[in-house]
């Protein structure tokens, strides 16, 4: 398959990202970028100054909310890409109901409960359903210990497994940058292994 | 008994051990993880009643915060 034909493939996907912090800005506009068709993007939290420095918004967009940020920076590089957003905080229920109809989804939130909590959910409640997770991407440097990790048919990780963010070990773009982008990568790759979808709705 | 332990051989001198009793032996003190056996999701209150079985394939994804 050359570009063209690689990005039409794509374009008939629908991928569910879940968070639009570090992880989830970054891996949408990647997606976007390489023509996933429809994203369904969900977070609750608006855009604040020390988000910038990982996230992929701008200083005019501070106070706005994430998903309606995104929307519009994904529509600026590419105003093909359906992006679909809810302003809620996930949990279980709203998670299968949110993202049932998406091909892959992308874990993307901050905190290691909720990360655990979209685990356990697709995994039980969607069997099936391929998972790409961040885990571990504090600091900077040590790029030889971030790993990508395929569990099996449904779950796949990508990070170091191993930092965690603190004061003297901050989020910074590069390692933020690099896991998301490898949870991109890690989508593109499943999805071009996918048979196009017969229909899809919108 | 010989296990894999993400994609690594390991052995027990017992025929079977809990998810409990492995991540005791190992030390594993990570609070947040993802467990899985031959492929199943073992949930933080099955850690006690999951058994693992020579042979069994044991997955662990240890979760960081940050994103």
């Amino acid at each position: 398959m050359d570009l063209p034909e690689i990005r039409s493939h794509l374009g008939k996907f629908r991928v569910g990202i879940a968070g639009a912090g570090g992880l989830g800005s970054n891996c949408a506009v990647a997606l976007a970028r390489s023509g996933v068709g429809t994203l369904v993007i969900c977070d609750f939290d608006i855009i604040e100054e020390p988000n910038l420095g990982r996230q992929y918004y701008f200083a005019d967009q501070l106070g706005m909310m994430k998903t309606t940020a995104l929307k519009e920076n994904i529509a600026r590089i590419n105003p093909v890409i359906r992006v679909i957003s809810h302003e809620k905080k996930l949990d279980s229920g709203s998670i299968c109901e949110i993202f049932a109809d998406c091909h892959v989804i992308v874990e993307a939130f901050d905190s290691s409960e909720n990360k655990e909590m979209l685990i356990e959910t697709v995994q039980m409640r969607m069997p099936g359903k391929p998972l790409v997770v961040g885990s571990g991407m504090a600091g900077w440097g040590r790029t030889r210990d971030i790993r990508f990790r395929k569990i099996d048919e449904t779950l796949y990780v990508c990070g170091d497994e191993s930092s965690e963010p603190a004061v003297n070990l901050p989020l910074m773009a590069p390692r933020v940058g690099m896991v998301a982008n490898m949870q991109a990568n890690t989508v593109i790759e499943i999805l071009m292994e996918m048979n196009e979808p017969l229909s899809q709705e919108g | 008994m010989k296990i894999l332990l993400n994609n690594r051989e390991e052995e027990f001198a017992s025929d079977t051990i809990s998810v409990r009793e492995l991540l005791e032996l190992k030390k594993f003190s990570f609070r947040m993880r993802i467990i899985k056996i031959n492929g199943v999701l073992i949930l933080k209150d099955k850690y006690d009643s999951a058994i693992i079985h020579d042979g069994d394939n044991v997955q662990m994804i240890y979760l960081m915060s940050g994103g």
